[in-house]
């Protein structure tokens, strides 16, 4: 078995319009960036995205904005150094945003990576994200029933990955990744480093390469924050 | 009506006096902005453990100008740094942390606080973008949910009200206040006055809070060092 494909433009040549896609990362740290690039190449429109952000500048999760690509984006905390892109869309309706505590837009995800159709959190209980939802009372506390999330791809960003998909994330870049990776119908991830099977340390693999479809070798990725000190725009 | 900005605390000042409350050992999460102050500000001999949002417990300072590692940072985006002892761990599990019950503390900032615990600190409730963040999920499940705060706002109205004016973070959470002016619990629904700065009058303080301040038990002075950085 082998998950490594060669170019990035044939990891995303199969999203189409309406796709519902999983972007890791909070806010540069473990975005893909390189992966949301091609996905502007390769033109996909009408999506909605799963991100914790909004995008910063005119590169990454931001230039696909940008491009007219995204028509909703669920979300916890759309603001950023420079959110301009997202915040005139937003304010001119061109964009929907779905706003989501940021547990529970993670716990959702991993309810949906974990087939587990709704649960209880008693965050938001009380307030006007509440609204409209199921409210039940355990143990004297209250709480809201929340739904999973699943999409038709994830987009993610690894550091090490073996041909069987086996992953291991760098510092603080894990974040999202490894749950978005399990609730995805299709995982597409870039990675820094591939290695032979049998280099990732057993005990140190984080995702375990059933949830991964393909894997594309990006040395030297670059990172949002970078991008937007050189104030870079993308394409 | 007095003029505060003589001898109200400053934001270091507030940080100050919330740390002094910080437990060696515990585990404790900062809110973006004025109270990661907070964590500069630990009495010396106690050691508590910071965890971020976004996947980290005990990390280190803000490194040096240009040795930055932008995938080693914080919640509010700003790079930090590792030291013996730092975990790293994917957003399920680090809301896990915070919805089970695993945090000693939250501290926040807040736009209102009311007497019953409400929480508003999200959204001014104009339009504009709304963004919520963490703080639905930190509200309603750390054991201490403390907020840092001015005593009132820009224009001199109480920030510590009866009933929230704005959309709500929470109910019935906020367990103390650390304001400019005094430290104030809340219990049973109501505001119980701890400590007051010494220039403030007990009936000027009631004046500028929007709802009554009991006592319980001797109201002590807030004095906090001068020359904090």
């Amino acid at each position: 078995m082998d998950k490594t494909i060669a170019t990035l433009h044939q990891a995303v040549a199969k999203i189409p319009d309406g796709a519902t896609i999983m972007i890791g990362g909070f806010g540069g740290s473990g975005a893909p960036v390189e992966l949301i690039h091609v996905l502007i190449d390769h033109g996909a429109k009408h999506l909605t995205v799963i991100n914790n952000n909004a995008g910063n500048g005119h590169v990454g999760l931001a230039a696909l904005i940008e491009q007219g690509q995204v028509d909703r984006l669920i979300c916890s905390f759309p603001r950023s150094a420079d959110p301009r892109v997202f915040t005139e869309r937003y304010l001119d309706g061109r964009i929907t945003l779905d706003i989501v505590p940021q547990g529970t837009l993670a716990e959702r995800i991993r309810a949906g990576g974990a087939g587990i159709p709704a649960f209880y959190t008693p965050t938001g209980f009380g307030t006007t994200l509440a609204e409209g939802k199921q409210i039940e009372e355990f143990d004297g506390r209250h709480y809201v029933r929340e739904r999973w999330l699943k999409a038709d791809f994830a987009l993610i960003k690894a550091e090490c990955a073996d041909p069987h998909g086996n992953l291991t994330y760098r510092r603080a870049a894990r974040n999202f990744n490894p749950i978005m990776a399990t609730a995805a119908t299709t995982t597409l991830v870039q990675t820094s480093h591939i290695v032979p099977l049998g280099a990732i340390d057993p005990d140190h693999v984080i995702t375990p390469g059933i949830f991964v479809n393909h894997i594309v070798h990006v040395p030297n990725p670059a990172q949002e924050e970078d991008l937007n000190r050189q104030e870079a725009v993308y394409p | 009506m007095t003029d505060l900005s003589e001898i109200k605390l400053s934001n270091a000042q507030i940080a100050w006096r919330a740390a002094q409350d910080i437990e060696d050992g515990a585990y404790v999460n900062l809110g973006i902005g004025f109270p990661e102050m907070v964590a500069g500000f630990q009495p010396k001999g106690r050691q508590a453990i910071f965890h971020t949002e976004n996947g980290v417990l005990n990390f280190g300072e803000a490194p040096e100008k240009g040795q930055e590692d932008w995938d080693l940072i914080n919640a509010g985006k700003k790079a930090i740094t590792l030291k013996p002892g730092t975990a790293f761990f994917h957003h399920a599990d680090s809301f896990a942390m915070v919805r089970g019950g695993h945090l000693d503390v939250a501290i926040l900032g807040a736009y209102e606080v009311a007497q019953n615990g409400d929480l508003a600190n999200w959204s001014t409730g104009r339009g504009g973008v709304p963004a919520v963040g963490g703080a639905m999920d930190l509200v309603q499940s750390a054991k201490r949910i403390a907020v840092l705060t001015d005593h009132v706002t820009k224009k001199g109205a109480p920030k510590l009200v009866e009933k929230c004016s704005l959309p709500l973070t929470g109910v019935k959470c906020v367990t103390r206040v650390y304001t400019s002016l005094a430290v104030i619990d809340i219990d049973a629904g109501r505001f119980v006055l701890r400590e007051k700065i010494p220039a403030i009058s007990r009936d000027t303080l009631q004046a500028l809070t929007g709802a009554p301040l009991h006592d319980d038990g001797p109201v002590k002075d807030l004095i906090c060092p001068e020359d904090l950085a």
